[in-house]
């Protein structure tokens, strides 16, 4: 019903994301997915990767706070509306989206959209109910 | 500008006349502490020193010290030298970790601290025809009731205006014809701005002078605030644990701050050895109130650093000048007017469950104070939500506002990322040019 996104805080001054990123792919995480949350003084590096709670761990001894957060992740046709009708259903589920970002998948057609929503299951029964299936972690890889 | 006094009999009194006069206060002070106040007793006491030791200012080294711990360990009454019920006012300051400084005034006390900044007022060319435009805080700091209290003893018509709300200060400024204002001297710069802004320039406002005090600024400040006003800007000192503004003032000579020597005597000491210096040496600025009732402090040690020159002024005031403080002796920063300890952002830190790696920066952009605070997050607060984040930050700030009367922009950063050093931590990076 839900995938495990990794969350990373990091300082807004320049090299700290090259940082962060060469030290994710010195230990041989592959990022499936990323969206970055940025103010004036800190970002937050949102990423879906394989084996979530591994590459947590890999951050955490790195000296990174890590966090790990369940996320929905739906299919989505590239067609015109395919967002707007899928954020309706969750909107009249009573559910509210803190965030929301894209990426396109390797294993099925079309693209994959990550909600950080305040109520998982709630959002993905309205969703399934619907006849739009949320995407497992094994799914995307 | 003619020379103007609200006490000439004072401020012009011949050296020696001072002198007596201060003197015999002493020497009655001194009992009239050692006789209602234990904590003192018992300060006196271990010191070996009996109240029929001070026979003149010559003998006033002999006395013990008092510091900011003392009020703070005697809080609130074990300092008070009248009973509760022949006391009418108490004002107040921030102290370390949280405890206040309350000090209590009997109507005399409130009367006298008046005089002074009568005497302030008055120095700055004010007379019963100025518009006297008050806008320090009113309230338990003492900026406000202080320069109030004076403005109304030399007949001006007072604005008591308290600080903030810069449309109303400006409205009732030019609607009223304010001819003096009081209030800190980034408030002035801030509301010299404003009025630029609203197409104002100084010809056309007939203010005229300016008291500031409650923190530090410098000359190229001064200059600024004159030219962008179109005014005489002074410098006003004081402290709540004294009485409150008009400890000392600036004369027309605008050269350091005339020390009101009937009502308190200044030393000069080394901070490290409490060691008495001699006229003009750079030391600790230790005062003694003569006339205090209720709230009598001896040798209360300020921590300001500053130098006493008593010479011939062109304003015809005796009074011994103090230059602005050049520093302090301890870690208290004045911020916006605000006395602020890194202590006290400590235990804010440890009381909401960060740890104590913090660092203060403090700046002034366009002659306004910025204060922020960076602190480490630790990886169980953190979440995937920026907001929640920021919620943190900002539930942050508002126990500091509590705690310090003033609200920082709160940072949170990585962990490890804040220096730690060997030996004593630098945890306030001061960019400001006070001195």
């Amino acid at each position: 019903m839900s995938v495990k996104q990794i969350s990373v805080f990091i300082e807004n001054q320049p090299g700290k994301l090259a940082e962060a990123t060469r030290y994710i792919a010195g230990h041989g995480i592959n990022l499936r997915a990323m969206s970055i949350a940025d103010t004036k003084d800190f970002g937050i590096l949102r990423v879906i990767c394989d084996d979530p709670e591994q590459s947590a761990e890999v951050l955490r001894e790195g000296g990174y706070i890590t966090n790990v957060t369940e996320v929905l992740a739906v299919g989505i046709n590239d067609a015109p509306g395919s967002l707007a009708t899928i954020l309706e259903i969750i909107a009249k589920a009573g559910v509210s989206v803190e965030y929301t970002y894209a990426f396109l998948g390797t294993r099925m057609e079309g693209a994959f959209m990550i909600f950080r929503v305040d109520d998982n299951a709630k959002a993905a029964a309205a969703l399934e109910a619907a006849g739009i299936k949320t995407v497992e972690q094994s799914d995307m890889f | 500008m003619k020379e103007n006094y609200y006490q000439p009999e004072i401020e012009c009194a011949s050296v020696e006349t001072l002198k007596a006069l201060q003197d015999e206060r002493l020497v009655k002070q001194v009992k009239h502490v050692y006789e209602n106040v234990p904590y003192y007793r018992d300060l006196m006491d271990k010191k070996g020193v009996k109240p029929e030791d001070i026979k003149s200012t010559a003998d006033l080294h002999k006395l013990p010290f008092i510091t900011k711990a003392d009020l703070r360990d005697a809080y609130p009454y074990g300092l008070l030298a009248k009973p509760l019920d022949e006391c009418v006012r108490i004002q107040s300051t921030s102290g370390t970790t949280g405890r206040r400084v309350v000090a209590f005034y009997t109507q005399h006390d409130v009367d006298l601290w008046e005089d002074c900044c009568a005497r302030a007022i008055m120095a700055v060319g004010g007379t019963k025809e100025d518009v006297c435009q008050v806008s320090y805080g009113y309230g338990l700091f003492t900026g406000g009731p202080g320069l109030n209290g004076g403005s109304h003893k030399v007949g001006c018509l007072t604005l008591p205006m308290s600080s903030g709300n810069t449309e109303r200060q400006l409205q009732f400024m030019t609607d009223l014809g304010a001819t003096i204002l009081c209030c800190t001297p980034s408030y002035a710069a801030y509301l010299g701005e404003s009025l630029h802004e609203k197409g104002y320039t100084p010809e056309t406002i007939p203010l005229k002078a300016g008291i500031f005090g409650a923190e530090p600024w410098t000359e190229e400040m001064r200059r600024d605030i004159e030219k962008s006003l179109g005014i005489k800007a002074y410098d006003i000192y004081g402290l709540t644990e004294i009485s409150g503004p008009g400890v000392s003032f600036e004369c027309s000579e605008q050269s350091g701050m005339h020390i009101n020597e009937d009502h308190f005597i200044a030393e000069i000491i080394n901070p490290e050895t409490g060691e008495v210096l001699p006229e003009g040496e750079v030391g600790e600025l230790v005062f003694t109130s003569l006339t205090k009732e209720a709230f009598p402090l001896l040798r209360y040690r300020t921590r300001d650093l500053c130098v006493l020159k008593r010479e011939k002024c062109s304003c015809g005031r005796t009074l011994i000048k103090m230059s602005k403080p050049l520093g302090r002796s301890d870690d208290m920063m004045i911020i916006r007017g605000v006395n602020v300890f890194p202590s006290q952002i400590e235990a804010v830190l440890l009381n909401e469950g960060y740890t104590p790696n913090y660092r203060i920066e403090v700046d002034r952009v366009n002659n306004t104070d910025t204060f922020d605070v960076y602190v480490e997050l630790s990886p169980e607060m953190f979440s995937d939500t920026v907001r929640e984040i920021t919620d943190r930050e900002n539930k942050l700030a508002a126990a500091m506002r509590t705690m310090l009367g003033i609200g920082p922009k709160m940072h949170l950063v990585a962990p490890k990322t804040i220096a730690r050093s060997e030996g004593k931590a630098v945890r306030v990076v001061d960019k400001r040019k006070l001195h």
